[in-house]
């Protein structure tokens, strides 16, 4: 039972189009202002493929290869850390600045701070542990749980490595088997050779 | 605040940047049809700023899109007060900025942005984003005849104020 007004109040209904980008822009510089931003969003392309970036007021707290389950991953987030987030790609310029020069190869070490709150109890050890092993360096997981303080853990030294929330920056891909082998890698094999090849630690 | 957790206990929340994905173009219609194109994106702004604001403090997920609205509809009824007190010139003698985007049939959404508040809720939800009763009752909180009731209420008084031929 639509009557004349009802039809002239839809056909006239105000419309006027939405820039999204605008408004995030907008939500995450007030929120960084007021100081409500706790997690920021960015991505970055790379040889790997997109990365996601997250970042917090204290660091770096996750990177993310494409196909991680970024949801699952978020989730994670918002339970340790804030419900907060907010696409802010320029919050996470820092960081993308730097690893775009990691893979341009006019960067060695990372010089940005580290939210360490996705990682609990010994895991954290092993990543600390592995986040000191230089640039073109490797080492096995039996040193990383060594370094860690607990040497014969090495299997979980390799669950600890094996989710880490920031690959390439805790640089988990030079830890490989003592024997020689790859071990494994969160982003896949693949990923784990490109990097040790652009170290110099494999030929490309 | 909680130090270990980003939430209350037990409460699954999404991260805020999806309730913006998913729910800022419909909104933004809302407060079109409520406040008009010239305020609706700052009030947008408004409203996801308090949003986010009182975000981690929920104490549960469930109606999260009937919260959103709860909090628009706030902002645009503080958007119209402003407006109202807002000099027409003041004593400089500067122009206040020109309305934008001057919309069709202005006369008959201007009639509904002077409905109480529950009836113009209710209408624009029905014309503006053409929700059926039962989606407007849950996103205001009351019940689908009361929806219902609210939109009929909105037309009569709308029928009397512009008139049937009014153009």
């Amino acid at each position: 039972m639509t009557d004349e007004l009802q039809r002239r109040l839809a056909g006239a209904a105000p419309r006027s189009a939405l820039d999204l980008e605008t408004l995030r822009a907008g939500l995450a510089r007030r929120a960084a202002d007021e100081g409500v931003l706790d997690v920021a969003l960015g991505t970055l392309d790379s040889p790997l493929g997109t990365l996601t970036v997250i970042v917090t007021p204290r660091g770096l707290a996750r990177l993310s290869y494409p196909g991680e389950g970024i949801d699952d991953q978020l989730h994670e987030v918002v339970e340790r850390i804030s419900p907060r987030i907010l696409a802010a790609p320029e919050r996470t310029d820092a960081v993308r600045r730097q690893i775009d020069d990691y893979f341009a190869g006019r960067r060695r070490t990372f010089d940005v701070p580290i939210d360490w709150r996705l990682v609990r109890g010994f895991a954290g050890e092993v990543l600390r542990a592995t986040a000191r092993i230089p640039f073109g360096a490797v080492s096995s997981y039996r040193e990383v749980a060594a370094e860690a303080g607990s040497p014969n853990a090495y299997r979980a030294a390799g669950n600890a490595l094996g989710s880490n929330p920031i690959p390439i920056v805790v640089p988990c891909h030079r830890v490989l088997h003592a024997g020689g082998g790859l071990g494994g890698y969160t982003g896949g094999l693949d990923r784990k050779r490109y990097l040790l090849g652009l170290e110099g630690v494999l030929e490309r | 605040m909680p130090r270990h957790a980003g939430v209350q206990p037990g409460v699954h929340l999404p991260p805020f940047a999806s309730l913006v994905e998913a729910h800022a173009h419909e909104l933004h219609r809302f407060l079109v049809g409520l406040v008009g194109p010239a305020d609706a994106e700052d009030c947008l702004q408004e409203t996801f700023m308090s949003a986010l604001r009182a975000y981690p403090r929920l104490r549960h997920a469930d109606h999260l899109r009937a919260w959103l609205y709860t909090i628009a509809q706030r902002k645009a009824t503080d958007t119209v007060r402003r407006r109202v007190r807002r000099p027409t010139r003041d004593l400089e003698g500067i122009e206040p900025p020109a309305p934008v985007a001057p919309e069709p049939d202005d006369g008959l959404w201007h009639a509904v942005r002077a409905l109480p508040s529950k009836q113009r809720v209710a209408v624009v939800h029905r014309f503006a984003l053409d929700l059926a009763y039962a989606e407007i009752g849950d996103r205001m909180g009351i019940s689908e005849e009361a929806a219902r009731q609210n939109v009929s209420a909105g037309l009569r008084r709308l029928r009397r104020e512009v008139g049937p031929h009014d153009r």
